[in-house]
């Protein structure tokens, strides 16, 4: 019998249909659920930034929190969301890839909030005055300050990707590790572990780590070349 | 919006009027009862030692930050108008290129885009930021981050210019290049109030002076009339360097 490796070797190599299927599908429901969470948290985050209102600092620290939120329970609470019996149980969305795009942005949403909250916050103590003297309002303000606070921003979510693609207790819980339907990669080197065969969890396993390395790698590159050309 | 535009730079705002204005932060006054009027068309230099309330001062006429009591009314009726700008004593620029810091505010005020971007080069060749127009403006040295900071504020064609140390820590050259800047902008109708901490800068700009010390306003006038004549011992102390804070 060949070794685990060798055999991870040819599958990758080869381009094993089954393990294009399901690396094409963790990206897909990853990058879904990173960009809802950016769609919904950057704006989020920066009005968290700017308001003050009774009640702010209780919501700030929640998000916080919420950050280190253990992936098995957010799956956890999915599941009981959509279950048959659940309040949106009508839906039957439990055990598709909506349901795994959902407990990911439950996920990823609370670092894009709290990352954005405090990039924002730190451009607004310097920026507030000279904004104000330019003539724009608060509201102005939010999308300005995104776009000077960008690369902190860009970086902080490419790490936020890395945690949602290399997570395995939600979508397991919620996606049910169905194959062809809602087999991601970090499923199904759980499953094939246990099952014993090795040779697709390490071609997985590979894969899983060039793919934290390269957003690394991505991230370390932009933060660099942001410094040389924009100070 | 443009025809508001134009009705507003029609209008004077000027003159700008301080009535027993005060500024404190909790307990502390820093700025205690100041009577001033701004008048159109002059230079007016703002003078005294460090921690006087001299940036204070700029920044409440300039509305970024309001007076605990007294009033501070423009001609306008306006509570802020549009048409003023301010250089502060830290320029903040914007993590972009020259141009696009040129262009913010311009976008801010409403102007399309066409008449912006000729707004913008126009202010590039006036102060000779052409070269420097695609440069990240956070990597110019401090000499042409503060042309930038004082272009930016001209772009907007106030009637009133607040400028905080618009020369500190600048070169002999580069000095006289913002100090000329100045005369132009004078020349053109636009006030001028202003901070400076070089007695001979202050001598060469100021048609009229206003002394700070200690959060009082303590002496206003004509140029010459305070650099000649001095009326408080403070102000003599200041002149002849004695006068620390
Ligand atoms: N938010 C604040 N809270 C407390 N004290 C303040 C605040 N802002 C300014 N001050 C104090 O008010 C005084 C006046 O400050 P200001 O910046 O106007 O001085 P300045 O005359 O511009 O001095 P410099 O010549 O050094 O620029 C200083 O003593 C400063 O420490
Ligand atoms: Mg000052």
């Amino acid at each position: 019998m060949d070794g685990p490796f060798l055999i991870a070797i040819g599958l990758i190599a080869s381009g094993d249909p089954a393990l294009t299927e399901i690396i094409a599908l963790s990206l897909k429901v990853t990058l879904t659920a990173v960009s809802i969470g950016c769609l919904v948290g950057l704006p989020l985050g920066a009005g968290l930034a700017l308001a003050r209102f009774p009640g702010r600092g209780v919501i700030v620290v929640a998000f916080n929190a919420l950050m280190g939120l253990p992936p098995v329970v957010a799956g956890l609470l999915v599941y009981l969301m959509l279950s048959r019996s659940g309040p949106l149980g009508d839906l039957a969305l439990l055990f598709t890839p909506t349901a795994m795009v959902i407990a990911q942005t439950i996920l990823i949403l609370p670092i894009v909030i709290s990352l954005t909250r405090s990039v924002v916050e730190d451009l607004w103590a310097e920026y507030r005055e000279q904004l104000r003297s330019l003539g724009a309002g608060r509201l102005r303000s939010v999308p300005t300050l995104l776009w000077d606070g960008r690369v902190s921003l860009v970086t902080g979510i490419l790490a936020g990707f890395g945690r949602a693609s290399a997570e395995v207790g939600a979508v397991l819980i919620v996606g049910g590790n169905i194959a062809g339907h809602t087999r991601t990669m970090t499923t199904a080197i759980t499953l094939e572990t246990s099952r014993g065969s090795l040779g697709l969890a390490v071609a997985l396993g590979i894969i899983l780590l060039l793919i934290t390395l390269s957003l690394n790698a991505a991230a370390w590159g932009l933060a660099q070349s942001a410094r040389g050309r924009l100070g | 919006m443009k025809v508001d535009k134009v009705i507003a730079s029609a209008t004077t705002i000027l003159p700008l009027r301080l009535k027993d204005m005060s500024y404190s932060v909790g307990n502390a006054r820093l700025l205690d009862g100041i009577d001033l009027t701004v008048k159109a068309g002059r230079r007016l230099v703002v003078m005294g030692p460090n921690g006087a309330g001299k940036s204070l001062l700029l920044r409440l006429c300039h509305g970024l930050i309001e007076p605990t009591s007294g009033s501070i009314s423009w001609q306008s009726q306006d509570p802020r108008p549009a048409a003023q700008a301010m250089v502060l004593q830290r320029p903040v620029l914007l993590r972009r290129s020259v141009r696009a810091n040129l262009n913010y505010p311009l976008a801010l005020a409403g102007y399309a885009r066409a008449a912006r971007s000729e707004m913008v080069q126009k202010t590039l060749a006036r102060f000779g930021l052409i070269p420097l127009a695609e440069r990240p403006a956070r990597l110019l040295s401090g000499g042409e981050q503060q042309r930038l900071a004082l272009a930016r504020a001209w772009a907007l064609r106030p009637q009133i210019l607040f400028l905080d140390e618009p020369s500190a820590a600048l070169d002999p050259s580069a000095t006289r290049a913002i100090e000329d800047l100045i005369f132009q902008f004078s020349a053109e109708g636009i006030t001028i109030v202003m901070t400076s901490h070089d007695l001979f800068q202050a001598r060469r700009l100021a048609q009229d002076v206003a002394f700070l010390h200690r959060g009082r306003l303590i002496e206003h006038g004509p140029a010459a009339q305070f650099f000649d004549a001095p009326q408080t011992p403070e102000a003599r102390d200041f002149l002849g360097g004695a006068l620390i804070w």
